[in-house]
């Protein structure tokens, strides 16, 4: 067990230790020289100059990297070029919109899915089995924005049931404020549901098959008592993996429903960053939420361990 | 599912592949896409750059059966056209990231030397949500079609290079390869016919996968604006353009968002009928 999570702990560290090499590399794979390409085509060469110096640019590349290294290791991401601040502080001034919309989207995922899912596993081949199934492909095959923009105009443009975008005014209330991500939340949540249930009833299927089901429907246990008591306490694993996976689909999706929904959240800042050049600024968001995703993951398998007795390693 | 027959192998699967009705629609329908995009110039009715004041926006109906766009195009010629570059892209992205997938996953399998790095690498380029390397990537390659395959095969190789290097564990220990071995086969004989030819089909199930996700994906780029040159047409930017009059005229993004939805799903199937075909065990579910 301790020798198995040192290994899990190593493993993430190199992990981790990669993420911030391939930042690294992916911002120095950009064609010409950075500075210049930061500042675009009116700067004169002294700016680029003084650009590459404050940047470190004109120190060896090992040097740049070791030093970039030794920095994001201290929670230093260096500094946005448009915003003059910190990339730490930038994306944490931007982290709570894309914070709720993934957690609210999760949640609404999570009571859509997993109760459809197990259910179609239970009575699988029928015809709710079917729809399901089927429904949960269209809905991956579904351009989020899309749907996104559609909810925009029929639901929030023509009915007014929800704030059609944005995220209040500057001095909105948190309640407020929570109010324009609800709509978002639901695009987001009925796209991740699609996973989620299709992993819920592929395992709840699998759990279905055990001997101890067998065994506990010969006792004579009602059907009911089966799939509530034995396979769903089981079923927990599968759904806490699922979680860990959906974690990268929910930030894809939240940076496309940000710019929908000009939700002024981490997604839309990278895009924008994008538009401005703004290297540091995206470097610093792959590694977030690279690194968050990796620690995730970690906590999920190390979860198992609590739910699963018979997990050993 | 079908009883063992005397037929040749590639009968049997394609039996297998058309005995599901849903995956011959998805078939019959992705390949009526395929062919009204390839050959847009003799079918579309209009030229898709022909710009007209007077048919600004006009619905759908009439002169222009899904209407015209912003600056009076017609809507259907230009999802014809679009829709050569969308499926280009994730023709070539699933190739590329076939390609590369494989190269990396079989290095990985044959030789323990090389497999803890590969895998760490894979590992860690799976940790980047696949929308933000895309979109990293291409803001450093520069927005064009070839680039955001590049992009986009970089962000999606890892899942073929996983697949290849777990397949490839599994086979080479199996007896056939081992008596190759003892018959003096080369590594490259052994990996390459006797490993590769085995590996096929997960390999090509992916790749129907990612030709899906990467439609989807380019759609989302050009969304955002940062994917190809947005005067391309493609379906994503046929989007982006419309969403300017998503109140006046819905119809600009309904129809790109609907052909994009039923090709990517017409593939989702397409791709579960091969697994099925390809691996009847792995027919459990569905």
């Amino acid at each position: 067990m301790a020798r198995y999570l040192i290994k899990r702990i190593l493993g993430m560290c190199v992990v981790i230790f990669l993420v911030l090499t391939i930042a690294f590399i992916i911002v120095r794979l950009a064609p010409g020289d950075p500075a210049a390409l930061m500042l675009g085509p009116d700067a004169t060469a002294e700016d680029a100059a003084a650009l590459r110096s404050q940047l470190g640019l004109d120190r060896p590349i090992t040097a740049q990297y070791l030093s970039f290294v030794t920095g994001a290791l201290q929670g230093d991401l260096g500094t946005s070029i448009y915003f003059k601040q910190p990339v730490v502080s930038v994306l944490a001034g931007r982290a709570e919109p894309t914070i709720f919309l993934s957690l609210f989207s999760l949640v609404i995922a999570l009571v859509i899915a997993t109760p459809i899912g197990i259910y179609a596993a239970y009575r699988r081949g029928s015809l709710l089995d079917q729809g399901a199934i089927t429904t949960a492909m269209l809905a991956a095959s579904i351009p989020s924005f899309w749907t996104g923009l559609m909810f925009q105009r029929y639901l929030a443009t023509d009915l007014g049931w929800f704030p059609a975008s944005g995220y209040g005014a500057p001095d909105a209330s948190f309640v407020e404020r929570m109010g324009y991500l609800i709509l978002p939340s639901i695009v987001l949540g009925i796209v991740n549901s699609a996973l989620i249930l299709r992993f819920t009833r592929a395992s709840m299927l699998d759990i279905l098959g055990e001997d101890y089901v067998r065994t506990a429907r010969s006792k004579g246990m009602t059907e009911r008592r089966v799939v509530l008591r034995h396979a769903l306490k089981n079923a927990a694993i599968p759904i806490i993996t699922v979680i860990g996976l959906t974690f990268a689909l929910l930030v894809s999706g939240a940076v496309v429903t940000e710019r929908v929904f000009n939700i002024p959240g981490m997604g839309n800042l990278v895009v924008s960053a994008v538009l401005r050049r703004d290297y540091p600024v995206i470097q610093g968001a792959l590694i977030v939420v690279a690194s968050l995703y990796v620690l995730i993951n970690l906590l999920t398998d190390l979860l198992y361990l609590l739910v699963d007795k018979r997990v050993k390693y | 599912m079908a009883a063992p027959s005397a037929a040749s192998p590639d009968a049997n699967f394609l039996a297998l592949l058309f005995s599901r009705r849903a995956v011959l629609l998805a078939l019959i329908v992705f390949a009526a896409i395929l062919l009204l995009c390839l050959f847009a110039p003799l079918v579309a009715p209009a030229d898709p750059m022909k710009m007209s004041v007077r048919a600004r926006l006009s619905p759908p109906g009439g002169d222009f059966l899904l209407g015209a766009d912003a600056f009076g195009r017609d809507v259907l010629s230009r999802l014809l056209y679009a829709g050569r570059v969308s499926l280009m892209i994730g023709l070539g992205v699933a190739a590329l990231a076939s390609v590369a997938g494989v190269a990396f996953g079989l290095l990985a399998g044959f030789f323990r030397r090389l497999d803890g790095p590969i895998s760490r690498l894979v590992d860690a380029m799976m940790a980047f949500p696949d929308i933000l390397l895309a979109i990293a990537l291409v803001s450093i390659l520069g927005g064009s079609v070839v680039n955001v395959i590049i992009a986009l095969a970089i962000v999606y190789t890892p899942r073929i290079s996983r697949i290849v290097r777990a397949s490839t564990l599994v086979i080479r220990e199996l007896p056939y390869v081992e008596a190759a071995r003892a018959l003096g086969s080369s590594t490259r004989t052994i990996m390459f016919t006797h490993v590769l030819r085995n590996i096929l089909s997960p390999i090509v199930v992916q790749a129907t996968f990612i030709f899906a996700y990467a439609m989807l994906a380019e759609a989302g780029l050009s969304f955002l604006g940062v994917g190809i040159d947005p005067k391309t047409p493609s379906w994503g930017t046929m989007i982006n353009e419309g969403r300017q009059y998503l109140d006046q005229a819905a119809f600009l993004i309904v129809f790109p968002g609907l052909v994009i939805s039923v090709s990517v799903l017409a593939l989702q199937l397409i791709g579960d009928g091969f697994r099925d075909a390809l691996d009847p065990r792995l027919a459990k579910d569905l």
